[in-house]
């Protein structure tokens, strides 16, 4: 079967004798390794020149305040029912009164974790969250010496405060504050 | 007692030529190490270390000094005298062979002139070829002495390769020897910057040499003694520290060593091409000083060489190296051999 | 004492000491070794007496490529203390027998050497004959009966061993 017309039957003669020599073949193949010396280079130096990640690409989780800086989870959930990996896990509380600066709904989420070994970052948990809470940012999980670093709590997910560390939350919110 | 009848400003010149050389070569040595690393990023479409340093300048330095504080293993069945003595045998011979190379035109003082080079013989190019002949019993017995199959099947390897390799290389250097009628560098040089280089002369002969010098350097397309996917690691596999760092550098001193003879016998030593430099008129000490440098630039070309070459050509198979030896190496260099006289009977005639 | 006599006394004790060497130790591999050692030795008497040529072939030829044959097949056949034969006694009086017929030689024709003569001594540091161009000449003028007939020797020994490689490879065939 001829997948493609590249197909080369291979040689079984006997080499010649200047071919035994293999003087020419090894000087065709120095002249292809020299022209390589002056291509683009197919790698960049890494923590100075950083490649860009695509608009969709799924990172680490990040839980959302609004504008005021309210945290906008209602521990309904629904992110860790449509969990495929069961990477989330939460406790819910209800708002108590002078709390309202700090959670916009009346039931908020005391506990919020993300397993982020578990984690397939498939993004179903932001497509599920009615309140536009949870959104996966453009970084990755950065290595941990332990499995228990990988457990993300809710002080490391939740977005830096909008009104209070400004410069923060807009380098959080990265390219999606572009997009919206 | 006669012993302090030794001229002492003779002493003190050649020791600090001796000491100079020495350097160079450990110098040359650990940045051909980078070099390696840089060219073989760069025909891969990588950058190759630029971590240490701007563009990975101390890279060798920071290899060099993990080497020293690396913890040092001598296995316990190893025979403990000669594991020790391979690697210092290695470096020896490498080092050694730089003692007959000219490195620059002898610079001319009021007291007298100054050869660059440390012991102008008259044998000259055959103690670079005894030295060479020498070089294999740091393989042998650092192999041996690990009491580890690997290394001494690395060993035997490296030893009938580097015996095997030397009777082509002898037969084409005989051709030149033929032309030049002398077996002194100096007189070899002096003939080619009359001449003309000995390449023009002896095309095959450089051909033949220089495949050779690859062999005897265990260097890609003949690196068999090191096999990294046959025999792990090859000779050095028991060797850890310095000891493995001396036989690693060692590999870099013979190639920088064997650029340099390469060089001088084949391209002119220190001779400045196209030109005749005495009738600038330039200070001595000035002509020898470049003629050192031109000679530098010819190693270094020949450094890249030797390194384009391995990032290009995968590893000959063992009956592959011993037919190119022997049938073909061996056959070519006395037909070399044979024109040269011919033609040089014929021209006398 | 001058450095040349100086020179010529260590040489003399490292050749002896490393002889001894050789003969004594009972791992092959350090013979072997030892030997080398020998003919360094062996390589800068022939320096100070200006041979340079025949120090230079001595180191390449012995030391650079017999010894490695040498070391070659103990280390493949891996000889060590071990496995050393204990030896016959009557071959241990063979050869302390064949070694003193040497050794009378050796004293018998040194004894009448008139050590007042100065031709009879090879000269320390001095001479010419040592050198390749002088050699050379004299090997093809003077001795070219005896260099061509031992490079007949050379030769028939080559064919000896691709006669004896030639044949082996008939009977593998034939099996």
């Amino acid at each position: 079967m001829q997948l493609t017309n590249r197909a080369k039957p291979v040689d079984r003669q006997p080499m010649t004798f200047l071919e035994s020599l293999y003087l020419w073949n090894i000087l065709k193949g120095m002249l292809i390794t020299f022209s390589h010396l002056f291509k683009r280079k197919a790698t960049i130096k890494y923590p100075e020149q950083k490649r860009s990640f695509s608009k969709v690409f799924r990172g680490l989780h990040v839980l959302n305040r609004d504008a005021e800086g309210r945290e906008n989870c209602t521990a309904c959930g629904l992110c860790a029912v449509a969990c495929p990996a069961e990477a989330i896990t939460m406790e819910a509380a209800e708002r108590l009164p002078g709390e309202e600066h700090l959670y916009r709904e009346e039931k908020y989420a005391v506990k919020y974790e993300i397993n982020m070994l578990r984690c397939i970052f498939c993004g179903l948990c932001e497509e599920a969250c009615p309140k536009d809470a949870i959104y996966l940012s453009q970084t990755f999980a950065p290595a941990n010496y332990g499995r228990k670093g990988f457990i993300y709590s809710k002080d490391e997910l939740l977005i830096p405060h909008p009104v209070n560390d400004k410069e923060a939350y807009q380098k959080a919110l990265g390219e999606k504050a572009s997009s919206n | 007692m006669y012993l302090l009848a030794i001229d002492l400003w003779f002493i003190l010149e050649k020791a600090i030529l001796i000491a100079s050389i020495i350097g160079l070569s450990f110098f040359i040595a650990m940045y051909t190490t980078l070099a390696e690393r840089k060219v073989a990023g760069w025909m891969q479409d990588r950058h190759g270390p630029n971590r240490a340093g701007p563009f990975g300048i101390f890279q060798p330095l920071a290899d060099g000094g993990k080497l020293f504080f690396k913890e040092e293993i001598i296995p316990l069945a190893a025979n403990r005298s000669l594991f020790l003595l391979g690697p210092g045998l290695a470096m020896i011979t490498s080092l050694v062979t730089s003692t007959v190379i000219p490195w620059g035109a002898p610079v001319v003082t009021a007291n007298g002139t100054i050869p660059l080079q440390v012991a102008d013989v008259d044998m000259g190019i055959l103690i670079v070829f005894s030295v060479v002949s020498i070089g294999v019993y740091g393989i042998m017995i650092g192999g041996w002495a690990s009491n580890n199959k690997f290394s001494l099947i690395a060993a035997i390897r490296g030893a009938s390769q580097m015996v095997s390799y030397e009777l082509p290389m002898g037969l084409a250097l005989i051709a030149v020897l033929f032309t030049t009628g002398s077996l002194k560098m100096s007189e070899i040089v002096a003939s080619q910057a009359a001449n003309g280089w000995h390449v023009i002369y002896q095309p095959l002969g450089f051909i033949i040499f220089f495949i050779c010098a690859l062999a005897e350097c265990n260097r890609t397309p003949f690196d068999l003694p090191e096999a990294e996917n046959e025999l792990n690691f090859g000779y050095h596999q028991e060797y850890s520290s310095m000891k493995l760092g001396f036989y690693l550098f060692a590999e870099y001193i013979n190639m920088f060593v064997s650029s340099a003879v390469i060089s001088t016998l084949y391209f002119g030593g220190y001779d400045i091409p196209f030109v005749n430099e005495a009738a600038w008129g330039l200070q001595p000490w000035l002509l020898s000083a470049i003629s050192f440098g031109v000679l530098m630039a010819k190693i270094a070309f020949f450094l890249f060489v030797f390194i384009w070459i391995r990032w290009t050509i995968p590893r000959f198979r063992y009956d592959q190296l011993m037919n190119l030896g022997w049938k073909k190496l061996i056959p070519l260099a006395l037909v070399n051999m044979i024109i040269t006289m011919a033609v040089m009977l014929w021209l006398k005639k | 004492m001058n450095i040349i006599e100086l020179l010529f006394g260590t040489l003399s004790v490292l050749a002896i000491f490393s002889a001894l060497m050789l003969v004594t130790s009972k791992n092959p591999v350090y013979s072997v070794l030892w030997l080398i050692v020998t003919f360094f030795a062996i390589s800068g008497h022939y320096i100070l007496l200006n041979a340079q040529f025949l120090a230079i072939v001595n180191i390449i030829v012995y030391a650079g490529a017999i010894m490695v044959l040498f070391l070659f097949v103990i280390m493949l056949m891996n000889l060590n203390k071990e496995t050393e034969p204990q030896k016959n006694r009557w071959l241990k009086l063979a050869g302390a027998v064949a070694g003193g017929c040497l050794l009378l030689v050796l004293v018998a024709a040194l004894k009448d050497v008139d050590s007042k003569k100065p031709e009879n001594f090879a000269l320390l540091n001095g001479g010419n004959t040592g050198l390749i161009k002088n050699l050379g000449k004299e090997l093809f003028t003077t001795y070219v009966v005896p260099f061509e007939i031992s490079s007949v020797l050379f030769l028939s020994a080559m064919i000896g061993a691709v006669v004896l490689g030639k044949k082996e490879k008939q009977n593998e065939a034939a099996h």
